[in-house]
């Protein structure tokens, strides 16, 4: 198997893969960039959170028209992971809106985003519906 | 007894749409010399400029415009705030006066954008051989099309299904719906980039852009200019009756940006910002939404329409698509909003804006719009929104 990274720092592969976000140790609010300080509170210290694999969509966009290099169509969205905001686009489903809805179940899935030079596979990360149990 | 109110004693707005053999000073020329000539006076009255060029990434649009109509110097503030610069630069000119450092100014918005494409995400580079972090995110490769997605479109698309999420009513027609609207509306006015009807299916079947927003239902990329001359209190009171009765009051000038919320980074909150100008608005002008006889609001993307509806409180908390559906924001429902066709059709130079929809106010409340006047119009708004965020909300009355 070959070494893996993730596409954004804020993915983390093991055990599990799952998000990190960075949470503002005065007012909990929630970040996944590199901070200077907190957009809420203007605290400066943070700890490291594990953010919820399972959430709901809360609303997408199926886009089909993007920047040269982009591959089209796909759905973007933001799903909501247990009270925290997620960006992500949905995957592993058809991009159309008779299977993607707001409101809908989905759980984090992760993708390969290619092979460098080295041989180390480039992980990213969406959502996927969550199949209804019967 | 003269206030503190301050009053836009004359506006221009040049024909939206290409304009191939005029350069972008052509264009801010023909939009400041047309307010001044509007108001009754010349630069040499003016104490302030403010000017915006949002594609001109620094140029000193201000000076570069004296240079065509009149170096006087003048102190010059060169704004730039995404969507919002026009307003940015009429409240710009606003606040000196109100400082009393001067008592008249000028303020202009103006762009070149006939034929540019999508103005956001750019193009994706091909990845690097080896993955190397870099920026906030830590990135190893571009993520706009892989996260979510960087396109204007796509953004206010999921700003308006999020709407849908939330009180439900919305649907690909809706949004269709309100963009047949716009394009109605733009039929009466000479202006516009745009000026045909399309129908609904038309407007449905055209090129999908970002689910739901076709593109007849995304702003329309054009060349423009807009300017607007600002005149204090006192200083209106020394001029010819001619001039003081066309002149139209500024009762609220507002800006914000978007405060804090929780998923803000990760999808912009254009719905807290622009609630805030205008509960501010409002309190400003003393009138409440139940007073207002026509909207100018950012309807950069039909999506976008219906959210503003409910952050400029045209209708109560969750009830835009009620509101919609009632025919209020045609131009002879309740509340005609967008009577000029707005972005989707009249067209959305972009820093021009901000100032083009507070021309068009102003034409109704003097009584001068022509085929498509509000009849009787004392009281009108105007919104913009550049992502980012920045909010201006304007609040027009017409002289007593
Ligand atoms: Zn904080």
């Amino acid at each position: 198997m070959p070494d893996q990274v993730p596409l954004v720092d804020y993915l983390a592969l093991s055990p599990e893969p799952h998000l990190v976000a960075h949470e503002c140790d005065a007012c909990g609010a929630r970040f996944f960039d590199r901070r200077n300080a907190c957009a809420s509170c203007s605290g400066t210290s943070f700890h490291a959170v594990d953010v919820p694999t399972a959430g709901e969509l809360v609303t997408f966009t199926i886009v089909s028209f993007a920047a040269p290099g982009v591959p089209v169509p796909f759905v973007a969205g933001v799903v909501d992971c247990g009270g925290t905001s997620v960006r992500a686009n949905v995957i592993n489903t058809d991009p159309d809106p008779t299977h993607v809805r707001t409101g809908m179940p989905v759980q984090l899935a992760t993708f390969v985003v290619g092979t460098d030079s080295e041989g180390v596979e480039a992980v990213g990360f969406g959502f996927e519906p969550v199949e209804a149990t019967s | 007894m003269s206030s503190d109110d301050v009053w836009i004693l004359g506006i221009r707005m040049t024909k939206f749409g290409k304009r191939p053999d005029d350069d972008v000073m052509d264009i801010a020329s023909e939009a400041a010399l047309g307010a001044l000539a509007d108001g009754g006076v010349t630069m040499a009255d003016m104490g302030v400029l403010a000017a915006g060029n949002l594609m001109s990434m620094g140029a000193p649009t201000g000076q570069l415009l004296q240079k065509q109509i009149g170096q006087t110097g003048i102190p010059v503030y060169n704004v730039s705030n995404a969507c919002a610069t026009g307003a940015t630069a009429l409240r710009t000119v606003i606040m000196a006066i109100k400082a009393g450092e001067c008592d008249m100014g000028l303020a202009v918005g103006v762009e070149k954008l006939a034929g540019a494409g999508l103005l956001a995400g750019g193009s994706r580079k091909a990845d690097s051989d080896t993955w190397q972090p870099k920026g906030r995110y830590g990135a190893v490769a571009s993520v706009d099309g892989r996260i979510g997605t960087e396109i204007m479109p796509g953004v206010f698309a999921q700003i308006g299904m999020e709407y849908g999420h939330r009180y439900g009513g919305t649907s690909f027609e809706l949004f269709a719906r309100i963009s047949e609207k716009n394009h109605a509306h733009s039929t009466l006015n000479p202006l516009a980039a745009y000026t045909k009807r399309l129908s609904l299916d038309e407007i449905m079947n055209d090129v999908m852009i970002a689910y739901p927003n076709t593109r007849p239902m995304c702003s329309a990329n054009c060349d423009g200019a807009a300017a607007a001359v600002v005149v204090s209190d006192a200083k209106l009171r020394t001029l010819d009756p001619d001039q003081r009765r066309r002149a139209v009051k500024v009762s609220a000038s507002v800006l914000t940006s978007d405060p804090w919320t929780e998923s803000c980074q990760v999808l912009p909150d254009v719905n807290t910002l622009t609630r805030r100008a205008a509960t501010q608005a409002y309190e400003q002008a003393g009138v409440g939404p139940e007073d207002l006889d026509l909207v100018e609001l950012h309807d950069c993307f039909a999506t976008a329409e219906l959210v503003h509806y409910d952050n400029l409180m045209l209708c109560p908390e969750g009830g835009a698509v009620d509101f919609f559906e009632s025919g209020a924001p045609w131009r002879d429902g309740r509340l005609p909003v967008n009577v000029s066709g707005g972005l989707q059709s009249k067209g959305h130079p972009i820093a021009a804006t901000g100032i083009a929809n507070i021309w068009e106010v102003c034409h109704h409340l003097r009584g001068e719009a022509g085929d498509r006047q509000i009849e009787g119009a004392r009281v009108g708004l105007a919104h913009v929104i550049g992502l980012g965020s920045a909010c201006g909300v304007h609040i027009l009355e017409k002289a007593a």
